[in-house]
């Protein structure tokens, strides 16, 4: 492998335009209502990403709140197991135990720049309610999360942490009950309330600016992993991978990397019970291009265009919309996507627990099959970085259920009818 | 050249001095069938040109009622080739008939087959509340190729550049939404509809419907004293969803349109 060059011969990977299209993909396809504001949040990002003193108070409070720069971290027994050198990118250990905290914090910091008292945000399993709980916290701004209902029920630890951190959740019974629909709700809340309220959107999807805003605000992800290989190394891995819901990690991990052509970025997504199964969250494997939720992207959706509920067992993953970079990097080949069932998560989630010592989240154990899986491709000389998203406290539950370590199902919360 | 079927309603509304009345009910809901007849009482009862609902999964511009049919529809079975069908039964009665889709839906079947399809089946036009002119070259390539018109949608949110741009854009009417919110019945209309109408005037003489959280005859004579049209959906829609059986529902259906044609036409 050669030394890494100065500057790449080509130009330099520059997406979106200016509104936003990643090639066909992105956009904006919301109300008229939102044009407007959605335009005074790209020019206030635009604005306070290039401004010295609010770029220094971000990276401040990523440094002293949200212990970043995380680690990297070589997995030597993982590596042994799995016959290539792997990386481990530690946002586990971040404040709130994911990368998340990168996003919400820099877009809270945005909203009291723009003064925006409060704020509202979506979430799934509810890692992104808790990471903006968190950051309205420590923000002072009011928040208010909207989550469905089927999810609300199967994941009321994070609810019950929402409201200890002092937000407002709001159920949502509409649709399908779940990510999707919650997202619906948040956009008809912001709708009627964006003169005092910010959106934090919980990933790199959505209408412009968000994608492009939400990369910006992760990227420092790759960027770190970038610097630390070559401290480590002297040069760069040959594979960097990433799981892939909505794409904030994966974007975050592969931005760096782009104008890299010989690091080969993969995504892995939810292969649910297989893709051939017709249940899993594998959308640009196994879906097609559509508009959802404000962009043009790959989608999971049926012959009329409905949007087809996604399944997986990790909840963050659980989403039948990708970000529209991710569509384009697939789309040029820059990035490939490949799914992992249930059933390869859970066995890398077990090899990750045994060898190293870390229960992984179940969303970053499919990025860990996925580096399995390349381990065979590229042989025992080549060094894979993984992006370890997310710790796995919040998976205990379903990891124990799916491991048989429990006899009776775990109560969480008990006498809630009372 | 003679315009089209909304050009020529808005002149005859304009001559006869009043605002034209625009009622929206969902394709499939309850059923085909239904949905076909409550569209028909909805005619009786006086409505000018019928705005037909795509219903859609994701619906995010719209509040529970017009939600909870959409979800009824779809449980049902409806199709996007179902809207053709209740277009066409509507065109027959002889109003002005457009499909108020999301996007997505459109993209799907195939923009260009889509426009064929409904301009075959006797439609005007379609409104569409997530599209903006700035995403929808393809839909106006195929808008003028099939005679369609464009209703694209203003805001009080809009800025002056985007507003002339979107009614430059759009054909038939403009629709403008008159609150800052999704679709659903308000005690009160907005204050804020007037000053958008005055806006879009000051650019275009275009005419202009008003719609969002109008639910009875005395809010739409309100409107229609400055508007040209006044735009009645989730009213309606809960006539539907209200009622004890099909018949009853109907028959709100019709004595609503009634009352708000009578609110448009009193001086």
């Amino acid at each position: 492998m050669t030394d890494v060059q100065p500057a790449p011969a080509r130009p330099a990977y520059s997406q979106p335009d200016g509104s936003g299209h990643f090639g066909r993909f992105g956009g904006r396809f919301m109300p008229e209502a939102l044009i407007a504001p959605l335009d005074e949040l790209d020019r206030a990002w635009t604005e306070a990403k290039a401004d010295p003193a609010f770029t220094a108070e971000l990276d401040r409070m990523l440094r002293e709140y949200a212990n970043v720069p995380s680690p990297l971290y070589e997995a030597h027994r993982f590596s042994e197991a799995a016959g290539a050198r792997i990386l481990l990118k530690r946002e586990d250990l971040n404040h709130t135990g994911a990368h998340k905290i990168r996003n919400v914090i820099g877009q809270a910091l945005l909203a009291k720049r723009i003064g925006k008292p409060r704020a509202i945000a979506e979430t799934g399993a509810g890692q992104h309610g808790v990471a903006s709980a968190t950051a309205c916290a420590y923000l002072d701004l009011e928040c208010t999360v909207y989550m469905g209902e089927v999810d609300t029920e199967r994941q009321a630890l994070n609810v019950a942490r929402m409201k200890m951190l002092g937000a407002e959740v709001v159920s949502v019974t509409s649709g399908s009950r779940t990510l999707k629909d919650a997202i619906n709700e948040a956009l008809r809340d912001w709708v009627a309330s964006v003169d005092t309220t910010s959106y934090l959107f919980g990933t790199a999807a959505g209408p412009h600016p968000f994608p492009s805003m939400v990369r910006d605000l992760t990227r420092g992800i790759g960027d770190e992993a970038r610097a630390q290989c070559l401290t480590l190394d002297g040069r760069l891995p040959d594979a960097a991978v990433a799981c892939v819901g909505g794409g904030s990690n994966a974007i975050g991990l592969f931005t760096a990397f782009i104008d890299d052509a010989d690091v080969r970025l993969v995504g892995i997504e939810a292969g649910g019970d297989g893709v051939q199964s017709g249940r899993h969250a594998a959308t640009i494997t196994g879906g097609d291009v559509g508009v959802l939720h404000g962009a043009r992207s790959f989608l999971l959706q049926d012959d009329d265009g409905q949007t087809l509920e996604s399944h997986s067992i990790s909840a963050g993953l659980d989403y039948p919309g990708v970000g529209p970079e991710h569509s384009f990097l697939a789309d040029t080949g820059r990035a490939s996507y490949v799914p992992a069932t249930d059933a390869e998560a859970m066995s890398a989630f077990d090899l990750l627990c045994k060898t190293e010592g870390i229960i992984p989240a179940i969303e970053s154990a499919h990025a860990l099959a996925g580096a399995l899986r390349l381990a065979e491709e590229l042989g025992p000389d080549s060094t894979i970085l993984v992006n370890l998203s997310g710790r796995g406290d919040k998976d205990v539950h379903t990891a124990a259920e799916y491991f048989g370590l429990i006899d009776e199902p775990v109560v969480l919360e008990q006498g809630v009818e009372e | 050249m003679s315009g089209s079927a909304i050009d020529e309603l808005f002149e005859r509304t304009r001559a006869e001095n009043r605002a034209a009345l625009v009622g929206y009910l969902p394709a499939g809901f309850p059923t085909k069938e239904l949905s076909i007849r409550a569209i028909q009482a909805m005619v009786e009862g006086g409505v000018d040109l019928v705005e037909i609902g795509l219903p859609y999964s994701d619906p995010v511009m719209d509040g529970p009622v017009i939600q909870a049919a959409a979800e009824q529809a779809l449980a049902a079975g409806a199709r996007t080739s179902d809207v053709f069908d209740v277009v066409a039964a509507t065109a027959a009665t002889g109003v002005p008939t457009v499909v108020m889709t999301y996007w997505n839906p459109v993209e799907r079947y195939g923009v260009e087959r889509f426009s064929a399809d409904l301009a075959a089946a006797g439609g005007a036009g379609l409104i569409t509340p997530d599209l903006i002119p700035d995403e929808a070259g393809e839909w106006v390539d195929a808008s003028r190729s099939h005679e369609l018109d464009r209703i694209f949608l203003v805001a009080p949110s809009s800025t002056d550049e985007r507003l002339s741009m979107t009614v430059e854009a759009a054909s038939g009417f403009v629709y403008a939404t008159a609150v800052m919110g999704v679709t659903g019945a308000r005690e009160q209309t907005s204050s804020l509809g007037e000053a958008l109408v005055a806006r879009v005037r000051s650019v275009s003489d275009k005419p202009v419907g008003v719609g969002l959280g109008v639910s009875n005859g005395t809010q739409a004579h309100e409107i229609a004293a400055y508007a040209d049209a006044v735009i009645v959906g989730s009213a309606l829609v809960r006539c539907l969803l209200d009622a004890p059986d099909e018949d009853a529902g109907i028959e709100a259906v019709r004595a609503l349109a009634a009352d708000l044609r009578a609110g448009v036409e009193r001086s």
